[in-house]
């Protein structure tokens, strides 16, 4: 069990009015926006859940936006995200899905499509007292924080990666906090999710893009 | 120095130590979190400046809520203490309006400190300014005086529930009350037993409180029991520096909220299904009650 800081207790600093409506949904959608290589253009919200039902009131849907525009859970801008988002030329559209049971109370799907077209999918659960977890990476079922300094990896579910990323990570000095590898189905995209202990450099991101193998990586510390 | 699980542990380290709490909790937060003590102090001083500008935010008549349930009230309580027309005395009408001042601006959508939720968010700012202000302690105190509250939080965290959606509003405001309770026992120079002693009074003096927020959010009745919860903070930390003490230690009085939270029905841990957010008129008010 990880400790409880007194931050934990005297914290999170946040944009109002509820830690699991607003921060946590802001975090979320942090970390969708930084899985995104290009600049956002659409973005498709599926609210289910406790979420679908008080979202208005909670302004999840501003802390939504706000963490697609890239924004902090202290940052004042996030009441204004609407106006913010249509000034940036970003669509935005939020739905409701009240019949799916089979959920977190508190889950957000974000369907979002970049300059150039390309889709980023994730599903993510607001836990409690701000925190987050993304539970799926474009169908692929993944459990992330965010908390610690993380990398994700798209890469080919092929042999020889996960070498040539601890190798990688090795090189550039980098200690394992944990190391876990999600995939839907044999030979076809897999994810990896590293967590590391102290900082990450920007070189690291390079260095693994090297092999052909290796699609997609995005630092997602938040 | 060892962890602390409990508020045992914690009452024997200090008196092995003869270090107050704020300085243990600092102690244990250097150790366990792998920063150095400014960077650390920094990090507090910067969430107190925060509850400081969200008291002050608090006090103007402009907030209104996203969902249309509270705003000016802290002003209104503020007003009245101005004319000299205040019935509870300077601090603790200070106290309540800038607790309930702090949960309009969090419910419109600004900036706070959730202590130890956003829900419960007035408190601690609520009782830390008005004695601030009506006592003339310092930033450095008030800071420190964060730590003893942060290790309460922590305890109560550790052993049972800060969620009203796990143990109502007496594991939130509950919370929150008890961790300014101690803090102001401290600032006022009372021993670490006397600190939890504080702490242990609120939170059987809060013991089966209800969370029943109308149409979910995070305004009505979570206002007024902010404002209550500042009050009663005040109210034991009297209490216990005038000598009354709990007559159960601190981790017991834990242990029992605990227990209540988890005998509250589900219709009243935050899901607006019963208490005053199934009144009639609450119905009406959120529209969205069938």
């Amino acid at each position: 069990m990880r400790e409880i800081s007194v931050f934990d207790v005297i914290g999170p600093n946040m944009i109002g009015p509820s830690s699991s409506h607003t921060a946590g949904a802001l975090r979320i959608a942090s970390m969708a926006h930084r899985l995104m290589d290009g600049p956002v253009k659409k973005i498709r919200f599926i609210l289910y859940g406790s979420f679908a039902r008080t979202y208005h009131g909670h302004g999840t849907d501003r802390a939504l936006l706000g963490g697609m525009l890239g924004f902090s859970t202290e940052d004042r801008r996030i009441r204004d995200s609407f106006r913010l988002a249509d000034e940036a030329g970003i669509q935005y559209v939020f739905e409701c899905n009240t019949t799916e049971q089979d959920v977190h109370p508190n889950t957000v799907k974000i369907i979002a499509e970049d300059r150039y077209g390309k889709i980023t999918e994730v599903v993510g659960e607001s836990i409690g007292g701000g925190n987050a977890r993304l539970r799926q990476i474009n169908g692929v079922s993944v459990d992330i924080a965010g908390e610690l300094q993380t990398v994700v990896v798209q890469q080919l579910d092929t042999p020889g990666v996960i070498a040539h990323i601890t190798q990688c990570l090795y090189e550039e000095g980098i200690n394992i906090a944990y190391l876990n590898v999600y995939r839907e189905n044999k030979n076809e995209h897999a994810y990896s999710v590293i967590e590391a202990d102290g900082e990450l450099p920007a070189s690291l991101a390079e260095r693994l893009k090297k092999i052909p193998a290796v699609l997609q990586v995005n630092l997602i510390k938040l | 120095m060892r962890n602390f699980k409990n508020g045992a542990e914690l009452l024997a380290l200090c008196r092995q130590t003869q270090l107050p709490i704020s300085e243990l909790m600092m102690q244990r937060e250097i150790k366990y979190f792998e920063g150095s003590r400014d960077e650390i102090e920094d990090r507090m001083s910067h969430a107190w400046e925060i509850m400081k500008e969200s008291v002050r935010e608090g006090q103007t008549e402009g907030n209104r809520s996203m969902g249309g349930l509270i705003g000016g009230e802290g002003h209104k309580v503020s007003a009245r203490r101005m004319q000299g027309r205040t019935l509870v005395g300077e601090t603790v009408s200070k106290a309540m309006a800038y607790a309930m001042g702090v949960l309009e601006v969090n419910a419109s959508m600004g900036l706070i400190v959730a202590a130890p939720t956003a829900g419960s968010s007035g408190v601690i700012p609520g009782v830390f300014c008005a004695l601030q202000e009506d006592f003339g302690f310092s930033d450095d105190e008030m800071v420190r005086a964060l730590f003893t509250a942060g290790a309460i939080g922590y305890l109560i965290t550790r052993n049972a529930t800060v969620a009203g959606a796990e143990g109502g509003c007496q594991a939130e405001i509950g919370a929150a009350s008890a961790m300014a309770a101690g803090a102001a026992a401290e600032l006022f120079g009372a021993d670490p037993e006397t600190v939890l002693s504080a702490a242990a009074s609120v939170l059987g003096t809060m013991l089966g409180l209800v969370c029943d927020p109308i149409g979910g959010l995070v305004e009505a009745p979570c206002q007024k029991r902010n404002a209550v919860g500042a009050s009663n903070a005040l109210v034991c930390a009297e209490m216990s520096l005038a000598g009354v003490e709990s007559l159960i230690p601190f981790d017991e009085m834990v242990e029992v909220m605990y227990k209540v939270g988890r005998s509250i029905p589900y219709e009243l841990r935050e899901t607006a299904l019963g208490g005053i957010a199934a009144a009639k008129t609450a119905c009406e008010l959120c529209g969205r009650c069938s």
